[in-house]
C-alpha cells in the first residue's frame, strides 16, 4: 500500500469521472432555467455554489416562480435535502476521525455522487487508512463539485440547453444504478433494495419528498433485520 | 419572477446554510465517536435504500417523456443493473446502460 494518499486521489478522481455525464447537463439546464426564471447571473451562481444540491435547487426555482412564501419554497427545499443527513452518518464511521474543519470541507462536498461512489469504496475496497479515505473523497468530488459551477455558469450565458434528442435525462438512473448494482450482494441487502424500489413508488404521491425518506427508512430496517436473522443462523458471511 | 432581490438571496443564503447543516450533522457531531452496533447495522444498508427510492420513480416516470412508462428506458436500466450485478464494473455498466438506450430509442422510436 503507497504512503502518500496520491495515487488515492486519483482513483477517486477516476472513479466520479462518470458522473461527468450527469453533472453537464443537469449543471447547464440550471443555468438556463434559472436566467429564464429571472434570476441574474450572480443569484444563479450562488445556488450552484452555496447550495451545490441539484435536486433542491430546481425545486426552489420552481416555487420561486410560482411565488410560493419564502417558508414554503426553504421547507420544499431542505426537505429534498435531508436524504443528506442519512449520508453524513453513513459516512460518519469512516471519515468521522477527520480534523473538524476538513469534515466541514467534505460535509459541504456531500452530494449524492461523492456519498455513492465513496461508501461503495469504503464497504467493499481494500482497508485504507483515515488519509487515503479523505483523499478518495476529494478526489471523487473534483470531477463534481466544480464541474457544477462551471456548468452553471455556462447555461447561464449560453442560455442553450442540450437537446433531448441525446436523452440525457436518463444519465442520472443510469449512473445511480451502475454505481448501486455492485452493492446488491447479500440477501439483506438485495432486500433492502427491494422495500426502497416498493415503497418509492407506492409512496410517490407524498409531498416534501416524504415517499423517499419513509422508503429509505423502511429499506434500512429491512436489511439490518434480515442481516441480523442471517447472523443468528449462521448464514451471514 | 417577482420577487426582491434582497429575498432571493435570503433564500439562497438560509437553503445553503441549512443545506450544509444536513450535510455536517452526523459527521460534525459525532465525529469518530463509536457509533453503537445496531445503528452501524441500519447505516450499513444506506446506500441500498436511499439509492433506490431515489431512481426508481425515474426509471417508470421519466419527466423526459411526460411521466410516461418509456419501454426503451426500462430497457435501458434493467442492463444497466444486471451488467452492474454481474460483472460489478461501473463504467461497463453504464456504457452498457447507455448503449441500450440508444439502440431502442433507434429502433422503438
Amino acid at each position: 500500500m503507497s504512503h502518500t494518499p496520491l495515487p488515492t486521489y486519483f482513483r477517486g478522481l477516476r472513479d466520479g469521472a462518470p458522473f461527468l455525464l450527469v453533472i453537464v447537463p443537469f449543471g447547464v439546464l440550471f443555468g438556463v432555467v434559472g436566467t429564464e426564471a429571472g434570476l441574474n447571473l450572480a443569484e444563479v451562481m450562488g445556488f450552484s455554489v452555496l447550495v451545490i444540491a441539484g435536486a433542491s435547487q430546481f425545486a426552489a426555482l420552481q416555487l420561486m416562480s410560482d411565488n410560493a412564501p419564502t417558508l414554503i419554497v426553504l421547507a420544499t427545499a431542505l426537505a429534498v435535502n435531508l436524504r443528506m443527513a442519512m449520508y453524513s452518518a453513513s459516512l460518519t464511521p469512516y471519515l468521522g476521525g477527520a480534523p473538524m474543519w476538513m469534515r466541514a470541507v467534505m460535509a459541504y462536498l456531500l452530494v449524492d455522487q461523492s456519498y455513492a461512489v465513496s461508501i461503495t469504496r469504503f464497504e467493499t475496497g481494500p482497508a485504507m487508512t483515515l488519509k487515503q479515505r479523505c483523499a478518495y473523497f476529494f478526489g471523487v468530488v473534483t470531477p463534481v463539485c466544480p464541474v457544477w459551477y462551471a456548468m452553471t455558469l455556462a447555461g447561464a450565458l449560453a442560455g442553450q440547453r442540450i437537446p433531448p434528442e441525446y436523452a440525457l435525462d436518463f444519465a442520472l438512473p443510469i449512473t445511480f444504478l451502475a454505481i448501486v448494482a455492485p452493492a446488491l450482494r447479500t440477501m439483506a441487502h438485495m432486500a433492502a433494495a427491494g422495500v426502497s424500489v416498493a415503497v418509492s413508488l407506492l409512496l410517490a404521491f407524498v409531498p416534501y419528498n416524504g415517499g423517499l425518506l419513509l422508503a429509505a427508512v423502511a429499506a434500512m430496517m429491512t436489511g439490518a433485520r434480515i442481516e441480523l436473522w442471517l447472523r443468528r443462523n449462521g448464514r451471514w458471511t | 419572477m417577482d420577487m426582491s432581490t434582497t429575498r432571493i438571496w435570503l433564500i439562497i443564503l438560509l437553503l445553503g446554510a441549512g443545506t450544509f447543516l444536513i450535510r455536517f450533522s452526523f459527521l460534525g457531531v459525532i465525529g469518530d465517536r463509536k457509533l453503537p452496533e445496531w445503528v452501524l447495522r441500519h447505516l450499513r444498508y444506506t446506500p441500498v435504500a436511499v439509492m433506490p427510492a431515489l431512481i426508481a420513480p425515474l426509471v417508470l416516470w421519466p419527466a423526459a417523456t411526460g411521466g410516461q412508462t418509456d419501454p426503451a428506458r426500462m430497457l435501458a436500466a434493467a442492463a444497466t443493473l444486471i451488467l452492474g450485478m454481474t460483472i460489478r464494473n461501473v463504467l461497463a455498466a453504464i456504457l452498457g446502460g447507455a448503449g441500450t438506450l440508444y439502440l431502442a430509442l433507434y429502433w422503438l422510436g
